[in-house]
């Protein structure tokens, strides 16, 4: 009786598991790319995935968007990947200093922090002066008022922050401190936030919900996205074709549309 | 003596019970022992657990005040569409968190449906502590709805009877009858309530932000501190697994031979 129920397991067991081994292998049996890409590059990665297909044929390019330090914990715990691009260099060179890039990650795109504010600007802010919480000429108690909201110091968009903050000398006291810069531009387009620090491309992909407010000293708070091919990944020349394609002129191109600045 | 379970039985349930285990044997080996005093001590750890414990207290509170006259409704009348309000009302069980977020935010938020008059009334929800207490309130509702009605239909309603037939009003065969009765499946219910509101993480961080102390909670804290410390989150999530295991734990310990 014992015997015959742990058939019975092994045998559910094996047909889970096989059916798993099923659904990865996929549908046919062409080569497959993966690549994990920071979720700010989402809408490009696609189409670069798109051209890549189109050039390659029988290749299935399969992305993967998250944050950059999750994409970097999944490949840290062995996550099958060929290709990496994350948000900044600081995430990036936790896999450098552990050997698993395939040489030394390069920088393909720029990024910059824009001030993004619903649509109508219902606060009237008219740049980071009117955040300034720390100012002493009067404007410090208007800016109270006033809801901003920034991603938290722990993710590249809020380090970016606070370096702005430093640069332009201004004291920001936001309401919120986010997960990500994805949730900081849900605040500001939901209205529930007068004004969001947000990157220029985000600004861009959120069309009329948000409007932008550039700030001048964000050229100097400059974020790098940087691409490595895995040390692990079983496709290594389609993979260094792939940074090619996001390094090259199609990549320029479409990075370029999107709002990203050039290395 | 007791029949007995079919052996076969125990095949399925040792599978289950080291599917949950192991999971948790696994992130109790990564825990860096050594600085665990440091990570929990620290000024955002203490903030985040003290804020987590007082909202989910007070969302427990808020869920068995609205909570109870709700099971009563829905196990002791009948009225049309009871079942599809019953369904509604259990929504969010089903509902990504997020969704849950979301969805009050499109009614407290400042543009929401009940913005507008908030507004008016001087009521500001969104980056309070109460939006915390609000998204874990809806999240945990259903947990005590469904336990606590579970409760009455087991119970039955012949006590009720008779105490009416004796001449008890309504209200004193709910204080001195009913109450009484489903004690055990309400404290139950107000228990798992509580371990739904703590570990609350998606609805909150969609309507209420993150903000040290005010609405940044242990598991936002948690999810935060993993982008730059993996070790420090693993760490703070066991501190939350000890303290959520006491509470239940006291909870249990105040109800003689009650079983969850």
């Amino acid at each position: 009786m014992r015997r015959a129920a742990a058939g019975l397991a092994l045998a559910l067991t094996g047909a889970l598991t096989g059916a798993a081994a099923g659904c990865s292998a996929g549908e046919d049996d062409g080569t497959r790319l993966r690549v994990l890409a920071a979720a700010s590059l989402s809408s490009t990665f696609e189409e670069l995935a798109a051209e890549f297909e189109r050039t390659h044929e029988g290749v299935d390019v399969q992305l993967s968007f998250g944050g950059s330090a999750d994409l970097v914990a999944q490949v840290q715990e062995g996550a099958p990947a060929d290709v990496l691009a994350t948000a900044d260099t600081a995430t990036m060179d936790r896999l450098v200093t552990e050997g698993l890039t395939d040489g030394a990650p390069e920088v393909f795109a720029t990024n910059v922090l824009q001030l993004a504010v619903p649509a109508g600007n219902p606060a009237g802010v008219r740049g980071l002066a009117d955040l300034d919480t720390g100012s002493s000429t009067g404007a410090g108690s208007a800016a109270e008022d006033v809801d901003l909201v920034v991603c938290a110091p722990e993710v590249p968009c809020g380090a970016a922050a606070v370096r702005l903050a430093e640069v332009a000398g201004v004291r920001l006291s936001p309401v919120s401190e986010e997960q990500s810069v994805t949730d900081v531009l849900g605040k500001v387009t939901s209205g529930e936030a007068d004004a969001g620090l947000v990157y220029v491309t985000d600004v861009r992909a959120a069309g009329d919900a948000v409007e932008g407010i550039a700030v001048p000293e964000a050229d100097q708070v400059v974020n790098e996205y940087p691409v490595a091919t895995l040390a692990d990944s079983d496709e290594a020349d389609l993979a260094r074709e792939f940074v090619q394609l996001v390094l090259g002129a199609t990549g320029r191109e479409v990075l370029d549309t999107a709002g990203f600045g050039a290395p | 003596m007791r029949p007995g379970v079919p052996r076969w039985v125990l095949v399925p349930a040792a599978l289950g019970a080291a599917f949950v285990l192991l999971p948790l044997v696994a992130i109790i080996a990564r825990v860096p022992w050594t600085d665990v005093g440091t990570l929990i001590g620290s000024d955002a750890s203490r903030d985040a657990l003290s804020l987590s414990l007082r909202t989910s207290a007070a969302s427990t509170v808020l869920c068995v005040v609205l909570g109870v006259p709700m099971a009563v409704v829905l196990a002791r009348t009948s009225f049309p569409g009871q079942r599809v309000l019953r369904s509604l009302v259990l929504l969010p069980l089903v509902l990504p968190p997020v969704v849950g977020g979301l969805a009050l935010l499109y009614t407290f938020g400042r543009r929401g449906l009940l913005g507008e008059t908030l507004e008016v009334l001087g009521v500001q929800v969104a980056f309070s502590t109460a939006a915390v207490v609000m998204a874990q309130t809806f999240v945990a509702l259903p947990f005590l709805v469904v336990s606590l009605e579970g409760a009455l239909r087991t119970a039955g309603e012949r006590y009720e009877l008779v105490a009416a037939t004796l001449g008890a009003r309504p209200t004193t065969v709910f204080r001195r009858v009913t109450l009484p009765l489903v004690l055990p499946g309400l404290a139950s219910g107000a228990v798992l309530a509580f371990a739904r509101a703590l570990g609350e993480f998606g609805a909150t961080v969609t309507f209420a932000g993150s903000l040290q102390g005010v609405t940044r909670t242990m598991p936002t804290q948690i999810y935060l501190l993993r982008e730059t410390d993996a070790d420090g989150a693993v760490a703070l999530s066991l501190a939350l697994v000890v303290v959520a295991v006491l509470v239940i734990g006291v909870a249990h310990r105040g109800r003689p031979g009650g079983a969850l």
